[in-house]
């Protein structure tokens, strides 16, 4: 499904990704860990396309498409969907409003006619159920006073809404509590299909104990160093990073 | 100092109007008030850009321009201009009524025609206790006796020195106590003209002990006409003990319009004065000064203002708050949102008097720069004589949350889709003051579908 092919990328001048390579296939699930400033982070921004992200070499696909030369809104229509680290408050733009808007132009771009107003609230309620997310703040303000568990799980909400090929959770477990932690991985859970794949980038274990990875990658200095199974994060639970080095 | 650019063709004929507008006034009350005021605008003069409170607004090229003056008293309405007016306000009520919604419950029309009033174009309440003229038939109502000319600020208001020597019509309304209109009161302005013209309004809205009353004004020119029309307008608002006053002031005009005006309001113990002014793109020239007096105590004022600028536009917003008795609320939240080569001016001025302990004068102006050749100048000024208030104020100016923008777009809305929805939303907590729910659909609407020319 993607392909990411030797994948430089620098911000600033600064060359942040050097030489990545990664393959996710349909129904699998990728955990990438790494030190801090490993470019974790990084590597979710240039797959959404930010701004201040320039690619300078490699490729990525999706289903062989070339994603670098889309829009960030073009990719999340392809398949593409972010969940942030740092889900932004955007007060006057109510979520469902908000979600309608996303939905009807994924629809549009894939040559589908728009949700009615009974379709789309008969799905909102069914993936608000799904991903337990509360009824109340779907219609307030985007994320506008969420609590950090809250964000996260609008995330995920909007996840299910959205419903795309590759999802990246960039350090969706941090700051949650342990409950919050267990609802937001029981969403993905369900949310996991034959036909979808994730990424999960996390600094701890503790994730992937409630959604078990296929592959734990450790990136380090912009490259992938070591791939393993999912014992491999709990050998760098134990271990840290240095060994790898 | 000021230069007083009085040496010019405008200023001649202002003064040979002058001559005619003093003969045929033959109320003292009146005519002394215009003789007062035009020896008070002679000493002043235009202003120019080295007057602080116009550095901004070049006047100059404006006051350079000769307008025809028209110092007809009691003028009828030309039949072709009432056929003009008619159909100029049936496209308009075309182009609004799709933007309502369904949420239209109804409003009274008052229709100016040049500022003469149209009954024929009119939809007039016929209340008791609500009286509506022209103000030049309003001498002997209690309620102009009373505060005309008497709200206004004359000294260092040179347009407004003229407005009071010169204006020739305008409106007079009255409501008295106890008595609340039971629906907003639609004001619509039409102006036309074939060569380039000056008028100068003069209103007064005079509310009695637990008046209530909404008022909606609106301008409506001819898109088609090259003519250059300046408008000086002055109203004067009287709100006495517990009155409520719910003033919008929705501004469009095309570009030939040049707007000057002045709002000056009284307030009594327990009123409650809120203003909103929305200015949207066309007239290239706005300048909105509006001054509040809260000179009782327990006095309540809400100045909500919007300005959505294109091409080469100027919008200057001055507002004035003087908190005189203790215990009054102000609070003003202007939003600008900045498009093009225009230019907008916050001026904020809150005054705390000496008396006034327990004074909440709250002030914010907002600005979205859109364009990187777009200017705003945002000043606010608070002069605190008073040890025991709390006043605050804010100013921002900046240009769209980018990282809200990229969040957006990674859910699959285009940039263009994305840029509205954050422009709205900017908008948006100013928009929803509007107590009204078909004038605030309307103005969400007004605001979409600018923006969307920008795309």
């Amino acid at each position: 499904m993607l392909s990411i092919k030797n994948l430089h990328a620098s911000v600033e001048d600064k060359e942040i990704l050097k030489g990545l390579n990664l393959e996710v296939k349909a129904g699998e699930v990728h955990a990438i860990m790494g030190p801090n400033g490993a470019g974790k982070s990084s590597l979710a921004s240039v797959l959404a396309g930010r701004a201040n992200y320039e690619v300078t070499e490699g490729s990525v696909t999706l289903d062989g498409k070339d994603i670098l030369e889309l829009s960030p809104e073009d990719r999340a229509r392809e398949g593409v969907f972010l969940a942030f680290q740092y889900p932004i408050e955007i007060p006057g733009v109510s979520n469902i409003n908000f979600l309608k808007t996303a939905m009807n132009e994924i629809r549009d771009y894939r040559g589908l006619s728009p949700l009615t107003a009974k379709e789309f609230l008969q799905m909102s309620r069914e993936k608000q159920a799904l991903v337990e997310f509360d009824a109340k703040l779907v219609n307030r303000s985007l994320n506008e006073g969420f609590s950090g568990g809250e964000k996260k799980r609008n995330e995920i909400f909007q996840l299910a809404m959205l419903d795309p090929k590759l999802s990246i959770l960039d350090e969706t477990d941090s700051g949650l509590d342990i409950d919050a932690l267990r609802i937001v991985s029981r969403g993905v859970n369900k949310l996991r299909s034959e036909n979808n794949a994730f990424i999960l980038i996390t600094h701890y274990q503790r994730l992937l104990d409630h959604i078990v990875p296929d592959f734990v990658h450790v990136l380090s200095d912009g490259k992938i160093v070591k791939t393993g199974g999912k014992e491999l994060a709990l050998e760098l639970e134990e271990k840290g990073y240095d060994w790898l080095k | 100092m000021t230069t007083k650019q009085l040496e010019s063709p405008l200023y001649e004929s202002l003064q040979a109007q002058f001559e005619i507008v003093s003969l045929q006034d033959q109320n003292a009350q009146t005519k002394g008030y215009r003789e007062q005021a035009m020896q008070q605008f002679s000493t002043l003069g235009f202003p120019s850009i080295k007057n602080e409170e116009w550095r901004f607004a070049n006047v100059l090229p404006i006051v350079k321009t000769s307008y025809e003056v028209s110092a007809n008293k009691n003028a009828q309405i030309s039949e072709e201009a009432f056929a003009q007016a008619r159909t100029l306000i049936n496209a308009h009520n075309e182009d609004i009524l799709p933007k309502l919604k369904g949420e239209q419950k109804g409003a009274y029309r008052l229709v100016t025609v040049n500022g003469v009033l149209s009954k024929e174009l009119s939809f007039l309440p016929e209340m008791e206790g609500v009286t509506i003229c022209a103000i030049t038939d309003a001498i002997d109502q209690p309620g102009f006796q009373q505060y005309f000319g008497k709200i206004l600020t004359l000294e260092n208001n040179a347009f407004a020195c003229l407005n009071s020597a010169l204006y020739t019509d305008g409106i007079f309304m009255e409501v008295k106590a106890n008595t609340t209109l039971d629906m907003p009161l639609h004001i619509i302005k039409v102006k036309l003209a074939a060569d380039n013209a000056l008028f100068q309004p003069r209103n007064l809205f005079v509310l009695h002990k637990s008046a209530e009353l909404q008022v909606i004004e609106t301008y409506i020119s001819d898109a088609g006409s090259e003519a250059k029309v300046l408008i000086n307008s002055v109203s004067e608002i009287a709100l006495e003990e517990n009155a409520h006053f719910y003033h919008y002031d929705i501004q469009k005009g095309h570009k030939n319009i040049r707007k000057i005006q002045r709002n000056e309001a009284v307030q009594y113990k327990h009123s409650n004065y809120s203003n909103y002014t929305f200015t949207f793109p066309g007239s290239s020239f706005t300048r909105n000064n509006l001054a509040i007096h809260l000179n009782d105590e327990l006095v309540e004022s809400h100045l909500y203002g919007l300005y959505l600028t294109a091409e080469d536009q100027l919008v200057d917003n001055h507002t004035e708050v003087h908190h005189k008795k203790p215990n009054g609320e102000s609070n003003q939240l202007y939003k600008g949102i900045l498009m093009d080569k225009s230019k907008a001016v916050f001026n904020g001025k809150i005054f705390v008097y000496e008396d006034a302990q327990k004074t909440n004068a709250f002030q914010q102006s907002n600005n979205v720069l859109f364009s990187e050749q777009a200017t705003i100048h945002a000043k606010p000024q608070l002069e605190i004589f008073a040890d025991d208030v709390k006043c605050s104020h804010g100013t921002t100016i900046g240009q769209l949350n980018k990282e809200a923008l990229f969040y957006l777009q990674s859910r699959g809305i285009g940039a263009e889709s994305a840029k509205k929805i954050m422009v709205k939303a900017f908008a948006f907590d100013v928009a929803e003051k509007i107590k009204i729910p078909a004038l605030r659909s309307y103005v969400e609407e007004m605001i979409v579908e600018e923006m969307s020319h920008k795309a």
